[in-house]
């Protein structure tokens, strides 16, 4: 669980990005980060891990506040995984190993070794362990970042658009993983993600951000059309299709 | 299980690589000491290193080879130590020990000592040229590359140590260090211009060991620094956001590790002149060999520096001998198509 209070981030003084987020989501479930480009979403998932430093505010990951941890710290307890993905000429046992990075002094252990492949089993990755990263296609390459981070044994997974450079099927597929990565490892997991109707399949819960601020935090019951239109600027409608709730835009009637 | 099988042995395929390096490094060293314009056997060069071999091949060996051997293994470990650091610290392929004007602040150094202190009243020996106060122009062209390193990454840190920064202030800097030489060399007589234009060279022959062993003690010490960093090395080629995320300090990281890399190259640098593109070249051979893993990259890039540049010297040494070529000539001139070839033979695979 991640329990965030009174966190406030500016890059300078005088506008600041970020302002009164305070929110608590717990282990087990999906936390969708959702808005405009440029409302702070991926500022925010940042600022919980300290990729950037926010200015004030307090970050409980079991009880422990991650802001005043080593930084080594800070990646046993969240892990990230990037919207851009770069990785040099490295196979795909030794990216997923570098999740065990925080852990490694000099040489990984036999642990480190056995629970990079444990991780590897679990996301079926076991066909392409020695290829080089730099030869996987884009849901192949996500699920070694997936890899990586769960590497890292965290109890908060952040991801930044995890499906943003992903096909339709792909995108279903590395959600589902990620579902089923929260539900079994009891892992809080909190994405950015823009695809509404994805959001709406996948997580449990929902954050709504307008003009730097939550507009609203809650379960489906806050994805209603005023909510999302408000935050897009865009009419909308919620529609129950096979009994899977979509979000259907109307802009001509803007 | 099957998988762990095979990186263990893609694993065990690396360190043998590795050894592999080494053992041609340590051939090659025992090849170069027996040819030059005196030739002495394989059998008699172990014999004199051993203490057995006569007067004469005992003075070719202790006076003059293998300091120049030494040299050159020392000299090519530390720069391509330097140069592999310094690509992953400002992401860019061809960052090397000139990148941040260390090569040009030691060249501006050595001119001034030479031209305005008047170190440089010069020698013909049968060796080449020497330049009468080889310390002063030592000291100044070190003091002069720290100096050009402490104003790049000073200038950097206003802008939160990105290596965009520090490579473009590198580039000014540079261009302000050669230009300052120009000015030196304008205002100067012949004799001191020509001593510069020598100095410039680079020679592995300058030095003696009290300085091989300053140097060699620089070189470990940094290797050993990066040896322990190469998890954070390893973590930023997925990028900055990436490394932060598994924990590592990078303005730390950088501020530290850009230093440790100037200190070094300046050092080596003030001993023997600029030699261009064994920090550049020797990473990247490795790096096409066995990947982008610091824990294997380092070392075998550094064995592979050494390589280079004892291969480098002996060619200098043989060529025309008994005269020396310039070393710096020589690695450029050699290193520059081989680059070429990786680099257009690496087009079609990435």
């Amino acid at each position: 669980m991640i329990h965030v209070k009174e966190l406030v981030f500016s890059y300078n003084r005088d506008r600041a990005i970020l302002r009164d987020i305070n929110f608590y989501a717990p282990k087990g479930q999906c936390t969708a980060i959702l808005g405009n480009n440029g409302a702070g979403k991926s500022t925010l998932i940042k600022c919980l891990n300290r990729i950037l430093e926010p200015q004030q505010g307090i970050v409980y990951v079991n009880g422990k506040n991650t802001l005043q941890l080593k930084r080594n710290d800070v990646a046993k307890c969240l892990a990230y995984v990037a919207q851009h993905n770069v990785g040099g000429r490295f196979t795909v046992f030794d990216t997923i190993l570098l999740g065990r990075k925080p852990y490694i002094k000099f040489e990984p252990t036999q642990m480190d070794i056995r629970i990079v492949e444990s991780v590897i089993a679990r996301m079926k990755l076991e066909d392409f362990a020695l290829r080089y990263i730099d030869e996987l296609s884009g849901g192949e390459l996500q699920k070694v970042m997936l890899a990586r981070a769960l590497a890292q044994q965290p109890q908060v997974l952040l991801l930044d658009e995890p499906t943003s450079n992903l096909d339709l099927n792909n995108q279903y597929e590395v959600l589902r993983i990620i579902q089923d990565i929260a539900r079994t490892e009891q892992i809080s997991v909190i994405l950015v993600i823009h695809d509404l109707n994805l959001a709406l399949r996948y997580c449990d819960k929902f954050m709504l951000l307008k003009n730097n601020r939550i507009f609203c935090y809650g379960g489906i019951e806050v994805m209603t059309p005023k909510n999302i239109s408000e935050i897009y600027e865009i009419p909308v409608t919620v529609q129950e299709v096979n009994g899977v709730k979509v979000v259907i835009p109307f802009p001509d009637n803007h | 299980m099957k998988d762990s099988m095979t990186y263990k042995d893609y694993i065990r395929y690396k360190k043998l690589f590795i050894m592999f390096i080494g053992l041609v490094v340590v051939l090659t060293a025992f090849w170069a000491i027996s040819s030059g314009s005196a030739e002495l056997s394989l059998k008699e060069v172990i014999s004199t290193l051993f203490g057995y071999g006569s007067k004469q091949s005992s003075v070719i060996v202790f006076n003059h080879r293998l300091p120049r051997i030494i040299t050159a293994i020392v000299a090519g470990m530390g720069l391509a130590t330097i140069g592999c650091v310094m690509q992953s610290l400002l992401k860019n392929p061809l960052a090397s020990a000139s990148t941040l004007g260390i090569a040009q602040g030691a060249a501006f150094g050595a001119s001034f000592a030479i031209i305005v202190l008047d170190a440089g009243v010069q020698n013909q020996t049968l060796d080449g040229i020497t330049i009468s106060n080889p310390y002063v122009v030592s000291v100044c062209a070190f003091v002069s590359a720290i100096l050009s390193t402490i104003i790049v990454l000073g200038l950097s840190y206003f802008k939160k140590v990105s290596p965009e920064s520090m490579v473009l202030s590198g580039v000014a800097l540079s261009t302000m260090f050669a230009g300052a030489t120009t000015l030196l060399q304008y205002f100067a007589a012949d004799v001191k211009v020509a001593a510069v234009v020598f100095w410039t060279f680079g020679d592995l022959g300058r030095t003696g060991w009290k300085e091989i062993i300053i140097m060699a003690v620089t070189v470990a010490a940094s290797l050993l620094y990066f040896s322990f960093q190469r998890w954070n090395f390893n973590a930023l080629e997925n990028g900055d956001e990436a490394a932060k995320g598994l924990g590592v300090n990078i303005t730390r990281i950088r501020l530290l590790g850009m230093l440790i890399c100037s200190l070094t190259a300046s050092i080596i640098v003030s001993f023997v002149g600029i030699i261009n593109f064994i920090g550049l070249i020797a990473p990247h051979l490795i790096r096409r060999i066995i990947g982008n893993d610091y824990r294997y990259l380092l070392p075998a890039s550094a064995l592979m520096g050494a390589l280079l540049l004892v291969v480098s010297d002996t060619v200098a040494r043989l060529i025309v001998a008994p005269v020396i070529l310039p070393i710096g000539a020589i690695t450029s001139f050699l290193g520059a198509p081989l680059f070429l070839y990786l680099v257009f033979k690496g087009v079609g695979r990435r």
